[in-house]
């Protein structure tokens, strides 16, 4: 069906842009100077008035049919397991999967009725929106046809639908955004003050509290451990790995960056740059299992050589890795805006007599500054969101330290726990993580408004 | 067919005729530049007098900005480039492995054709040289070396009350300008500018040709420039060239009144470009 639909729409689109073109051809006669706006145009803008509705209608006829359809599957269940959510649920996935070219014959009478009446009602609909979709889309190619003239501004209203189509992509990414948000603000809302969830903590509970134990309520067996949704030993565990992330990868970046940029020769350049780059490449998991099975082991050995205690999944190992893993954010970003600073600025410096490496400190950077800070700030917000590291490499206990040869975990691995597995969807703990997500979207928040001032204030001194 | 020379240059040459130095500060013998391939400079051979102003003049694309960037080394930084040949300063070669080309930049200075003041304040950029260089003893001492440069440069009464401000916020000229009082305050025995008036109005080029006078007794300036007229009031020597050959170098009004090669007549009487 959607098929069908995108040959038909795709040929409206066609057939527009040659029909409008060629008429556009024989109304100039030769006198393209004289026409306002060039064939071309007018082929564009009769193809787009055909292609945009028959678009629309497709993807508002889709989404109706769907609804229809299941609304009219669920009304032909009957009344028992209406009332009941989950079989009400499982009926109809049934019934989907029926109409799909499941197997019909496991299935039972009233759920072989239900499917029918879903098939029925979703194809009349479907059909429905084919029928609408070249009726607008025809409607779209003869009206466009019919305004092809000498004084036609075809040009100008072709650039008004690219604007319109610019705008409604735009809105869709901000609504996006908009949604995510909202729908995590909501979720946390209701974990501080929805009175139906029980165990929740109060908001100081939880942003000052320094025990987190939200499995305790699933353990009967644990006795005494009270639940406890503390949060600090969480943001103390992801500050302390992204620093020592951060501190890896900082200078490792900014000077291989600044070798790559400035010494190396072009060869160099040409084979070290990819090679950085296919670091990023890595999946974390695998990162996070050399984290755990040798970056840890190494780590223990060492602190033991020296006497130290080191346990065995340490924030000092998963911190190492993880900063292995933003060096390639830093490098390759880094290298690009110190690339951008023009020739003649280096020039300039060498023939005041700097040497190079004055030229880099004082010229160069200063110069790349702006976009220096960007490549940090996308690093650590990279460091901070990753999972799969700390999971394996970094343990699971919440302690609240500041050791990185203690185990400790961080807000993403705990968002992560909490919601592996089978979960109700309204118990304080799954709810938790919503409040944790929260958290950690205003986090870094916070930080990328750091780096833009940061940045604005240098920009203002420099440009 | 007219060849006299435009009247104008006439009347400025004889000012400046005064003094010509005799002893060279700048030797170049079969001097060859190659950007890769392609041959930009084809045995150049010049001798470049101590205290005094030399212009080069020739149409564009001749090779007059490489041969400047071949006297302070500026060319070591372009990867393709090659330079064969010598170039002596004060008798001693420039080439040589053994010398340090960024000390030899400190005192041959040089003020590019586009202006590129780097991205920090105004007195920051002025202050630069002198710092790396530590010529200052106190603060007191590098504002001195700043206003006095800026002055020099004809700048500092349009930016003395917004020193602070970023030297890439000027304007084109005085962007320039302010380029000229950087190069200044290094206190360069050798001032190489390539078109330096390019991007300014007639009154900040009287004035920088005021400056060139003024340095000129104390410092060996050469600088490259598209004005015929400039090239007459401010220069002692001329030097021609095209396609990458020197065609002609002698004392600017000689050049100017009784050229001896055809191509260099053709070029100041304005018949090729
Ligand atoms: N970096 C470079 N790489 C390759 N070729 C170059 C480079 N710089 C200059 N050239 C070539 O060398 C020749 C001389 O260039 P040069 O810049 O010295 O000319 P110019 O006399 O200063 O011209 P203009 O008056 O336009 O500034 C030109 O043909 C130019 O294409
Ligand atoms: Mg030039």
């Amino acid at each position: 069906m959607a098929s069908w639909y995108a040959l038909v729409a795709v040929g409206l689109f066609i057939a527009g842009y040659i029909l409008a073109g060629s008429r556009a051809r024989a109304v100039a006669g030769g006198d393209y100077a004289g026409m306002h706006s060039l064939p071309t145009y007018h082929g564009l803008y009769t193809a787009s008035l055909a292609f945009l509705p028959a678009l629309f209608i497709f993807i508002c006829g889709s989404f109706i049919a769907g609804q229809l359809a299941t609304y009219s599957a669920i009304s032909a269940l009957p009344e028992n397991i209406q009332s009941d959510v989950l079989r009400q649920g499982a009926a109809l996935r049934e019934a989907i999967n029926i109409v799909r070219g499941g197997s019909p014959a496991a299935a039972s009478a009233e759920v072989q009725s239900a499917a029918e009446s879903y098939g029925s009602v979703l194809s009349a609909g479907q059909w429905a929106t084919l029928a609408l979709g070249m009726l607008a889309g025809f409607g779209g190619l003869s009206w466009g046809l019919s305004r092809v003239s000498m004084n036609f501004r075809a040009r100008n209203n072709f650039e008004k639908l690219v604007h319109g189509l610019l705008w409604i992509c735009a809105t869709i990414a901000v609504l996006t955004t908009v949604g995510i948000v909202f729908s995590v603000v909501g979720e946390t809302y209701r974990f501080f003050f929805d009175p139906d969830i029980k165990g929740k903590p109060t908001v100081f509970e939880f942003l000052f509290g320094t025990d987190w134990n939200p499995q305790a309520a699933m353990r009967a067996d644990q006795g005494d451990i009270q639940t406890a949704y503390g949060f600090l030993p969480l943001l103390t565990g992801t500050l302390l790995i992204t620093t020592i992330a951060i501190v890896v990868a900082g200078p490792l970046g900014l000077f291989s960056a600044i070798y790559l940029a400035e010494y190396a020769s072009p060869r160099m350049r040409a084979i070290a740059k990819p090679i950085l780059e296919i670091l990023a490449g890595i999946p974390t998991v695998v990162l996070g299992f050399f984290a755990a099975l040798t970056v840890a082991p190494y780590i223990r050995g060492w602190g033991e050589a020296f006497g130290l205690e080191v346990a065995s999944e340490s924030a000092l190992a998963a911190g190492v890795v993880m900063g292995m893993m933003i060096i390639p954010f830093i490098s390759s970003l880094s290298d690009d805006v110190i690339n951008a600073v023009p020739q003649s600025l280096r020039d300039g410096a060498y023939a005041m007599g700097a040497t190079k490496s004055e030229t880099i400190r004082q010229v160069i950077l200063p110069a790349a500054l702006p976009g220096i800070v960007s490549a940090f700030m996308l690093a650590i917000s990279r460091a901070i969101g990753e999972t799969m590291i700390v999971v394996m490499a970094a343990g699971l206990a919440a302690n609240l330290t500041f050791n990185p040869l203690d185990a400790v975990t961080t807000i993403t691995v705990q968002i992560k726990t909490i919601l592996v597995g089978d979960q109700e969807f309204d118990s304080a703990k799954t709810l938790a993580a919503f409040a944790l997500g929260f958290v950690l979207f205003f986090v870094t928040l916070v930080l990328n408004f750091i780096a833009l001032k940061v940045v604005q204030r240098y920009r203002e001194q420099y440009d | 067919m007219d060849m006299r020379p435009d009247p104008l240059i006439m009347m400025t040459t004889q000012t400046a005729q005064a003094t010509v130095a005799a002893k060279p500060k700048i030797v170049a013998r079969n001097v060859n530049v190659f950007y890769g391939e392609k041959h930009a400079l084809k045995d150049v051979s010049v001798d470049i007098p101590e205290r005094s102003v030399t212009s080069f003049i020739g149409p564009s694309g001749c090779g007059k900005s490489t041969f400047l960037r071949c006297i302070n080394r500026m060319n070591d930084t372009v990867p393709s480039c090659r330079v064969e040949g010598t170039i002596l300063i004060d008798g001693k070669d420039i080439y040589d492995p053994a010398l340090d080309p960024v000390q030899l930049r400190a005192r041959v200075g040089m003020v590019f054709q586009k202006p590129n003041p780097f991205p920090k304040s105004i007195y920051d950029n002025v202050a630069y040289g002198p710092r790396i260089h530590g010529l200052s003893r106190s603060k007191g001492e590098l504002d001195q070396i700043v206003e006095a440069s800026l002055r020099k440069a004809s700048l500092w009464e349009e930016v003395k009350d917004r020193l602070t401000d970023s030297g890439t916020g000027l304007s084109g000229g005085q962007q320039q300008r302010l380029c000229i009082a950087r190069t200044i305050a290094i206190n360069p025995e050798i001032i190489l500018m390539d078109e330096p008036c390019s991007a300014l109005d007639p009154i900040a080029t009287a004035r920088i040709e005021e400056l060139m006078e003024e340095l000129r007794h104390n410092f060996t300036i050469v600088i490259v420039t598209h004005s015929m007229q400039q090239a007459a009031r401010v220069s002692q020597q001329t030097a021609f060239f095209h396609l990458g050959h020197v065609v002609e170098v002698g004392e600017t009004p000689q050049i100017f009144t009784n050229p001896t090669d055809k191509r260099t007549q053709d070029y100041i009487t304005g018949r090729f470009g």
